[in-house]
């Protein structure tokens, strides 16, 4: 197995295009070490972008934040303006693993492991988080909801990068807002899982995105959720059509972390319970 | 010499303290060595080829390139073990790797020693095995059923008349209680039946098995182990492989955690025969899925209750079905269940019968109480419905039936003094049964029962020529032994507690001691630390007679030091234990005391436990709010390590009651064997678990103590269950009472 820790993301992306064998960005290392561990993944080459400047960046521009491929989630959690603009995602990050994890896992590694039960991509998916893809020679810009296609696999092309994720800017009142269900406090993977981000106007919800977790083979955008809160005070009534909404959206398997019915009733329940954090957070009343 | 065992009421100066143990720093430094912390030069790494299928007939077993590739040094399947056909050991080398039939998901069909990891990982790539897959059966009741599959094919069921003429997987039903429960029903105003099941744990301990081998030709061996009963290793190890007893030296590594299911071998026999093949050492590790697949979790349950009482509360029958799977290899679990079942009570009318039961899955091995908290689970319940029909209080139920001194127990014997009724006093009167509950929130209590033992034991003590003292044990720590062992030998002598370093000595170094199990630790090694005491004292106070030059009956023993006593002595000036241990060149060499000892009378233990649960109604989460345990100790030795018993039980119980559970797909293959999705608690899962500790001596014992490791374990399922049924609003009647269980028992509850 090689080794490689590059300075810049195209060299990265060149590296792992030109690879025959198997190729594998390392960023903080907390899934791919533990498949190489157990035998699961067994790469020619390890490309740590870890060095790369521009991964390791969080900066707040005109447009939005901007937040490097390589960034921990103990970095996210010390950022108190980032925190203050997007609180959702960023405790959506930090509820990854333990104190040792959180020094070094990623937001984008926790989007490229492409698991349907990643908890910061429902978050980033409900904020309208885009993905800056680099690749050997070119660069463009998705939306998170379309990197991952299914349990294990994402829409990256080989040699391609993610070196940024992009939080659209803040304005007005607005608030998201990410909770799961573990069966245990922590040290768990989420048996369903909802994000919400909303922004209020006079008291009533102008936009919101409503986005599930484990719920099917990728996280679910939920339009019709959002459809239901949108012009509403998150009144008993909306609230309980975009819990319906969320339970008509799942498509979820029956495995040893939960049952089909299980995961379709929890996941209204944590929808409408993250929609009054959010709702809250905006200032909402 | 012989010693009285009777307890005598001595007044303690050291023994009740709170000290530190022994073996700490080394344990927090990282210094402490485990079993897989040992190395030898030229070891050998050694890894297993396990069974993918439930079940299944090995056709082919193919070794032969994988023995070919260099740097493999030996290969070992079953035709290279003695052949133990017919005899008493067979099972648990067929466990230890499978014969012409895998029985188990994970079961060992082959393991190979190689100089490296990376090569014994090709090595087992190269082994070829050809499977005939067989019909499984993985749940107990199924396996019941006359048209299961049948485990092994020559289990006839003991224990029933007249004796089956077929195989069953049922290979064993035991009966026990008194009276006669048909007219003990007819007796009462209420009679509630319920069935109950609950699902296979894992001890969870946190070190995998790990062990050090080295055997060589002229059939000398050493084995560096991680295990509850070094000698009980020695004993099985040499017995599977032909070897003397004397010329196998064990020695017992610290151990992370065993509870049960280090009292069993697993790989070391495999090591040892792949260590004698290729004539190097052989290091031998688990990985956490083979513990989870391949060594000794406890078992699933299923059974039926069944409990009449009078309006008055008077229980007039208590009867009990309960079923237990020992994987696939026969145990006494279901026995031990039954006969736990309703010890508890008084009862005039009880019958419990306990079936054990064939399934595939891993061989069942003891866990903590093994046995006892399932059975409590199911009366522990019962008796709250039955409070509840009656409208009585579940505590002054309990304590209106509850058993005594001169009881006759449902499982044969008579009780001598014991704790279940004063711990369920203690419970009625402790602050947190009147703590006000919130929306959402229950409180549920339950008691239980461990019989405890005592077995073999030998200790000795030697004094060292600076006066300090070498206490070496057999009975191998796993709870904080040498801690407790300490106050009793510097009680004894009279010095203190620093001036004693325990040791637990090798199979070569001491005569046999049984396995720590059975809470027997503090009872039977503490006894023999006691009388080896004694005998070095007596031999003392010899000494300072022969230096003084008077009759050993005018020397007394007092505070650490020979007295001479009479008129006569009065210009003598004490001798001190170090005075003592600096001339013994000069007065007839070394002291030393012994014991050897088979500890009878280790008394029985009662616990009670109350718990507060909140429990989410839409999602079925729950939170352990509160949690008390009641226990009698007999006597506490040291009383932080008393209280850590009683919360490691409660935390572990707490584990099993809300999320632990083997999970089997209908593959009949294990899903789940890791920590990420078998779920044993996390430290923020638990609130402080209080504990009150309460002494009634047991009479059979110099100082009164009875064993405390287990019983902790035997009240959680059932006082979790009654809390969360109390807070839900709904009976829960499987265990683990994990969210999708308790929502589905929430929302059938609401639509009926
Ligand atoms: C003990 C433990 C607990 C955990 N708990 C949780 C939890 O609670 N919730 C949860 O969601 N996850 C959990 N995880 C999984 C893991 O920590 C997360 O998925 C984490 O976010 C992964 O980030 P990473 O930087 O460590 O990824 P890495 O392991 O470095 O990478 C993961 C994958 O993404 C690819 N990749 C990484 N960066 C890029 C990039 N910039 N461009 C393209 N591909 C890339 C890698 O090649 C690899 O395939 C846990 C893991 C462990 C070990």
């Amino acid at each position: 197995m090689r080794y490689e820790a590059p300075t810049t993301t195209k060299e990265a992306a060149s590296l792992i295009a030109g690879e025959k064998g198997e190729a594998f960005v390392l960023a903080g290392g907390t899934d791919l070490l533990v498949r190489m561990k157990t035998g699961l993944s067994d790469p020619d080459l390890v490309v740590d972008i870890k060095h790369i400047p521009a991964m390791q960046d969080i900066k707040t521009t005109d447009s939005g934040t901007k937040i490097g491929g390589a960034v921990s989630g103990s970095r996210l959690n010390s950022n108190k303006k980032l925190k203050k603009a997007w609180p959702g995602v960023v405790e959506a990050t930090n509820l990854i693993g333990s104190d040792q994890i959180q020094g070094r896992a990623t937001m984008v590694g926790n989007l490229c492991n492409a698991s349907p039960a990643a908890d910061s991509v429902p978050a980033m998916i409900a904020a309208g988080a885009k993905a800056v893809v680099v690749g050997p020679t070119k660069r463009r810009t998705v939306p998170v909801e379309k990197i991952a296609t299914g349990p294990g696999r994402t829409s990256l092309a080989k040699g391609e990068i993610i070196e940024s994720i992009n939080l659209p800017k803040r304005t007005g009142k607005s608030g998201d807002a990410y909770l799961r269900f573990i069966p245990r406090t922590e040290m768990d993977i989420a048996v369903v899982s909802a994000g919400v981000n909303l922004t209020l106007e006079k008291g009533l919800v102008k936009t919101a995105r409503v986005c599930l977790g484990a719920v099917g083979p990728t996280a679910v955008l939920v339009q019709k959720a959002a459809k239901a809160i949108i012009g509403s005070k998150l009144d008993e009534e909306s609230l309980k059509k975009m819990a319906d909404a969320c339970s008509a959206a799942c498509n979820p398997i029956s495995d040893k972390r939960g049952t089909v019915e299980y995961r379709t009733k929890v996941a209204g329940v944590l929808a409408k319970r993250a929609a009054k954090i959010a709702f809250e957070r905006a200032g909402g009343k | 010499m012989t010693h009285d065992q009777s307890f005598t009421n001595q007044k303690f100066k050291l023994v009740g303290s709170r000290v530190n143990r022994p073996d700490g720093v080394d344990k927090v430094t990282g210094r402490a060595k485990y079993g897989a912390d040992a190395a030898a030069p030229g070891q050998l790494v050694a890894l297993f080829l396990r069974s993918p299928h439930a079940h299944a007939k090995i056709k082919k077993l193919d070794t032969s390139r994988a023995e070919k590739l260099a740097g493999v040094k030996a290969v070992i399947t079953s035709a290279d073990l003695p052949d133990h056909t017919n005899g008493a050991q067979l099972d648990v080398l067929e466990n230890c790797m499978a014969r012409d039939r895998v029985l188990y998901d994970g079961h060992a069909v082959a393991a190979v020693a190689a100089i490296d990891r990376e090569t014994a990982k090709k090595a087992l790539k190269l082994i070829k095995v050809s499977y005939e897959k067989l019909p499984h059966v993985t749940d107990v009741d199924e396996a019941m059923k006359s048209d299961a599959p049948l485990v092994r094919e020559n289990i006839f069921t003991r224990g029933v008349d007249p004796k089956p003429t077929k195989p069953s997987n049922i290979c064993k039903v035991s009966t026990f209680g008194h009276g006669d429960i048909e007219a003990g029903f007819n007796e009462a105003d209420v009679i509630i039946e319920k069935s109950f099941k609950t699902e296979q744990t894992h001890q969870g301990y946190i070190e995998p098995h790990a062990c050090l081998a080295s055997v060589g030709p002229d059939g000398n061996g050493e084995l560096w182990v991680t295990t509850q009963g070094h000698y009980t290793y020695r004993t099985v190890c040499s017995a599977l492989l032909g070897m003397d007893m004397a010329k196998l030296k064990v020695t017992s590594s610290e151990i992370g955690g065993g509870f049960g299911g280090k009292t069993h071998v697993w790989i070391e026999p495999i090591a040892l025969a792949l260590s004698r093949k290729a004539n190097r050492p052989v290091k031998a590790v688990m990985t956490r899925d083979e513990v989870f697949k391949a060594s000794g979790p406890t078992c699933s349950t299923s059974m039926d209750i069944k409990i009449g009482a009078k309006k008055d509360g008077t229980i007039t029958a208590g009867s009990a079905h309960i079923r237990y799977q020992d994987g696939a290899f026969r145990g006494q679990w279901g026995q031990l269940g039954a006969m736990t079942a309703f010890a508890c009570y008084d009862l005039k009318n009880v019958q419990s019968v306990g079936y054990d039961v064939l399934v595939n899955r891993p061989k069942v091995a003891a866990y903590r109480a093994p046995s006892a908290p399932m059975a409590a689970f199911g009366v522990e319940s019962t008796v709250d419905l039955v409070a509840k029909a009656i409208g009585m209080d579940p505590v002054a139920l309990r304590i209106k039936n509850a058993a005594k001194e001169g009881t006759r127990a449902s499982y044969g014997p008579t009780y001598g003094p014991i704790g279940i009724g004063p711990t369920l006093e203690a419970a009625k009167n402790h602050p947190h049964m009147r703590a006000k509950l919130k929306k959402n929130q229950g409180r549920g209590m339950a008691c239980g029962f461990w019989f405890n033992f005592g077995g073999q034991t030998c200790s000795d003590i030697n004094i060292s020529a600076d006066g300090t003292v070498n206490l070496t044990l057999g009975t191998v720590d796993v709870g904080g032994s040498r801690a407790s062992m300490s106050l009793i030998c510097a009680e004894e002598l009279g010095i203190p507690y620093d001036q004693v370093k325990a040791n637990i000595a090798d199979t070569s170094s001491l005569g046999h001691n049984d396995t720590t199990e059975g809470s027997r630790g503090t009872f039977s090694s503490g006894m023999a630390t006691i009388f080896a005491a004694r005998e070095a004292i007596e031999e003392m106070k010899e000494r300072a007679a022969q230096t003084w030059d008077i009759p050993v009956e005018e020397v007394e023993w007092v505070e650490g030091e020979a007295r001479a006593v009479g008129k006569k002595n009065d210009n003598l000036p004490p001798l001190t234990l170090k005075e003592i241990a600096g001339r013994a060149a000069a007065t007839g060499g070394p002291i030393a005391g012994h014991n050897e000892v088979v500890a009878d009378g280790a008394g029985v233990s009662f616990a009670s436990h109350i718990c507060d649960v909140e429990v989410d109604p839409e999602t079925g989460g729950t939170k352990i709010i509160r949690y008390t345990v009641i226990q009698d100790a007999g006597k506490a030795i040291n009383p932080d390590y008393v209280e850590g018993q009683f919360q490691g039980g409660a935390a572990q119980g707490i584990g099993w009651a809300l999320n632990e559970e083997y999970i089997y797909g209908d593959d009949g293959r294990l899903q789940n064997a890791g920590f990420l999705d078998y779920r044993i608690p996390v430290c923020s899962d638990l609130p402080f678990i209080d504990t009150e500790i309460l002494e009634i001596p047991n009479p059979n014992h110099p100082y009164g103590i009875r064993g405390v490791g287990e019983t902790s374990i035997v009240p959680p399922l059932a006082a979790i269950g009654n809390a969360v049924s109390n807070a839900a609003g709904v009976r829960m009647t499987h265990v683990p009472m994990s969210p999708p269980r308790i929502l589905k028992a929430i929302e059938e509850a609401a639509e009926a």
